[in-house]
């Protein structure tokens, strides 16, 4: 468990520890993110760096944070998240079909409530296993969800391929099927989601979470209350994931099916935090960009230097290896994470 | 890990606020930056940004002598699915190649293509649909070649909003026949539907008539995935028609364990299986099926369970397993004599391994190739000889047609079908041959059978009702199209 033992998780026990509130100051850096991601960004960035970078980067960091407060806060391990991504993305597909009155905010949250409530049940295992058994069980969810999707075509509203697509996207009466418009959505939802969870990491739920994580007996002793903290972290997260997978399938992708969402996306998500750093914010962020943007920006290195002298199938098993190469050498200089790096590069050395 | 880096941290963690703030502040703006020089590593991790940057920033090499035609290609050269994607590619640019080399380009139009590598996957797909759709060096990108299902499903309205027709031969959505709720779809050639259809026909052929279906039984063995479903509800209207019994196996993938499914086979003593099957699936079926004494020459592999690497793992099991095809495998057709001669002979050829030279997966290279550039040469009739776009690449693709003479010009006959295509009709085809397996190559065994696409249609009218009901698309009238 020392892996867990992670400085946001000091600083989160000691801010109460300051007790008189701090006067309130602008924080700057928040500002500064929301006024790049609002004011700066949609009005600069091309259909390709929309589509194809932050559109998905926004996705899989959100993903990445629902499965952080699970698995990162609260300690407990799992492997299906792709599962509640589906859940959430065919649940607010069949919301905006079937009740077009519903406004696509609404549509979203219910899809991130439907998959909340398959998250609740199968995160009832957890209350009796834990590490890798409770991994285990997780998949249960993977394989239970695929094939319900498969077997069920009421879900997919009986198309023939069994994929949804995304419906019209509007809201207030504006079309938001644009680039620019499927990014304000989702960065929206992430800012306000971020948010949440940035306040939920310390309050109450949050320290019960963490006390969890690093040892339930002890925190079962000070009276927190083990079953319902467990099941709430399930709860959040799979909210949390629902959402994204619904943004995936529609802001992104425009489409999913039973499959879109398999194994490899869970154990994906999975490396998101790991190498971004469990229990941080921060760290799905940035394990989301070292996992989906630096691939690409390798891969168009890559295709610039060699691109005339090397086939794009030998050119991607190199970068394959690269980037391989890479995660470990990262993951040997700072097994916290990136994030943890990250912090340590930017902070000032203590005086000697 | 050292507790004693742990243990500084939390130290320097509670102390940050007794810092004098201002310094503090200070201190934060500049000194990330200063000690990032400092660091041995960083520094290098900027050397090395730096030429990343540059690399990106490369400016193409210019070679503007005569109008070249931009394609972009999707391709998958790892992955799962890479033996085949290999094969095909290298057909495909072995076709272009031969174009552009020997007959002077289409139209003197030289094609220049750029690969962008998927994996098959729909994110890798988009990635590369947004790297590429903008063209290059003045070139539009006229036309998209997904090369996976999943893809094509991710960029249905993608290229509806960029006006760059999709041409998926022979997967896709079926409905997509439909040009009118689906004008940038292109489903080519053969639909799930169709392939359905043709099967029922080779069988009535077999079978010596249509009326001795009566009462005959046919198995579907169908991979359990939306692509297993799709002849679904095209069989069970056939079934209906013609009277004989439509019985619907599922099999889950992966499929490497068949016992129950060939026993519940062998039980209902069917006259056909017809094998839906998707990777390791087909040449598992093929060889349960020996196991339980089913005669491999009553079994039809569909499209995907058609090429060397579904039978030749099955070992002898295969001999005599008979499977559809839209481009039969084979070296003895006129434009293989043209590749050998021109691009394999002088080492030109895409191929590393020469010897999958005429493999059904080389050949449908070949064939996407020549309906590409005869959809680019019917557009260049009309709007001139240049590099063209979406729009006009559309036009060209709705008014192909490739009829027996042409296909004899192109020396493809027997190894693609005639294709006419228009607004309301974007499959064009319809037709399947037959080929079998005798142990060593495939041999076709019948000539093209043309499916009942007429009796098809209304179910495909319908699924594209829905999705236009659903989507909010108003179809576009196709008695205005000319």
């Amino acid at each position: 468990m020392s892996s867990f033992d992670q400085s946001d998780a000091i600083s989160v026990v000691a801010a109460p520890a300051g007790a008189t509130p701090a006067a309130w100051r602008p924080n700057w850096k928040a500002i500064g993110v929301l006024l790049a991601a609002f004011g700066v960004l949609p009005f600069v960035a091309n259909d390709y760096w929309l589509n194809a970078m932050l559109i998905p980067f926004l996705v899989l960091a959100l993903a990445g944070l629902g499965l952080n407060l699970l698995t990162g806060f609260a300690g407990q391990a799992s492997l299906g998240a792709g599962a509640l991504m589906s859940v959430g993305a065919f649940a607010s597909y069949n919301f905006l079909l079937r009740l077009p009155a519903l406004p696509l905010p609404l549509s979203l949250a219910l899809g991130g409530v439907a998959a909340a409530a398959v998250g609740l049940v199968f995160g009832l295992p957890s209350l009796r296993i834990k590490g890798f058994y409770l991994l285990a069980s997780t998949l249960g969810a993977q394989f239970f969800v695929e094939w319900a999707f498969t077997k069920y075509e009421w879900f997919s509203n009986y198309a023939s391929s069994g994929s949804i697509s995304a419906p019209h996207l509007a809201l207030f009466g504006r079309d938001l099927s644009s680039p620019v418009g499927r990014y304000l959505i989702t960065v929206s939802t992430v800012v306000a989601l971020t948010w949440i969870s940035l306040n939920l990491v310390r309050s109450q739920a949050g320290l019960a979470w963490t006390a969890i994580r690093d040892m339930d007996t002890a925190a079962a002793v000070i009276g927190i209350p083990v079953v319902r903290t467990k099941l709430t972290a399930f709860v959040v997260s799979s909210f949390i994931l629902g959402i994204a997978g619904a943004l995936w399938a529609f802001a992104y992708l425009g489409t999913a099916d039973a499959h879109s969402f398999g194994i490899d996306r869970s154990f994906q998500i999975l490396f998101i935090i790991i190498i971004g750093g469990l229990g941080s914010i921060a760290g799905s962020y940035i394990g989301a960009a070292f996992i989906l943007v630096l691939p690409i920006l390798l891969d168009r290195a890559m295709l610039g230097v060699f691109g005339s002298v090397i086939d794009t199938g030998l050119l991607e098993n190199l970068q394959k290896i690269i980037f391989g190469s890479l995660i470990i050498f990262l993951l040997i200089r700072e097994p916290r994470g990136l994030t943890a790096y990250v912090t340590r590069l930017l902070r000032p050395r203590p005086a000697r | 890990m050292s507790t004693r880096r742990e243990g500084r941290h939390a130290v320097e963690y509670v102390q940050l606020p007794h810092y004098p703030q201002s310094r503090r502040r200070l201190g934060s703006l500049v000194m990330p930056f200063a000690r990032l020089y400092t660091r041995r590593y960083t520094r290098r991790a900027v050397v090395a940004a730096v030429a990343f940057a540059a690399a990106l920033a490369a400016p193409p090499v210019f070679a503007q002598s005569a109008p070249e035609q931009y394609l972009p290609l999707l391709t998958y050269r790892v992955g799962p699915y890479a033996p085949s994607g290999i094969s095909i590619w290298a057909g495909f640019l072995d076709t272009v190649r031969y174009f552009n080399e020997v007959e002077g380009g289409v139209d003197g139009v030289k094609i220049v293509t750029e690969e962008c590598e998927t994996g098959w996957l729909a994110e890798k797909g988009v990635e590369c649909y947004e790297r590429l759709k903008g063209g290059k060096n003045g070139s539009p990108a006229p036309l998209m070649l997904p090369s996976s299902a999943p893809i094509s499903y991710a960029l249905t309205d993608k290229v509806v909003a960029d006006k760059i027709p999709m041409i998926t031969v022979n997967y896709g959505r079926t409905e997509a026949t439909d040009g009118a709720t689906f004008p940038w779809n292109f489903p080519i050639m053969l639909t799930f539907y169709s392939q359905a259809s043709g099967i029922i026909n080779f069988i009535a052929q077999k079978e010596g008539g249509f009326d001795k279906l009566k009462g005959k039984k046919i198995v579907t063995l169908y991979h359990d995935s939306a692509y297993g479903r799709e002849t679904i509800a095209p069989l069970a209207l056939l079934a209906k028609e013609y009277g004989f019994e439509d019985i619907e196996i599922p099999n889950p993938h992966p499929g490497n364990e068949q016992s129950a499914q060939w026993q519940q086979i062998r039980e209902a003593k069917p006259d056909w299986v017809y094998l839906r099957g998707w990777g390791i699936q087909t040449p598992v079926a093929i060889k349960t099926a020996a196991r339980v004494g089913f005669p491999a020459n009553h079994i039809i592999g569909d499209i995907w369970s058609s090429s060397e690497d579904d039978v030749i793992p099955a070992g002898d099991a295969a001999k005599g397993y008979l499977a559809v095809t839209t481009y039969p495998a084979g070296t003895d057709f006129p434009i293989h004599k043209k590749l050998k001669e021109y691009v394999l002979d002088k080492g030109k050829s895409d191929l590393k391994d020469l010897s999958r030279f005429g493999t059904v997966y080389y050949n449908a290279g070949v064939v996407e190739a020549i309906i590409t550039i005869e959809a680019l040469r019917t557009a260049y009739a009309k709007f001139g000889a240049k590099p063209i776009n979406g729009e006009q690449a559309r036009y060209g693709i709705e008014h192909l047609n490739i009829d027996e003479k042409r296909l004899e010009e192109l020396g493809v006959k027997g190894l693609l079908q005639p294709l006419k295509l228009s607004c309301s009709d974007h499959e064009g085809g319809g037709a399947l041959r037959v080929q079998q397996w005798d142990g060593k190559k495939w041999t076709p065994v019948s000539d093209w059978i043309q499916a009942d696409r007429a009796t098809l249609r209304p179910l495909i009218d319908e699924k594209a009702a829905a999705y236009a009901k659903e989507k909010g698309v108003t179809p576009r009238d196709c008695s205005h199209e000319s």
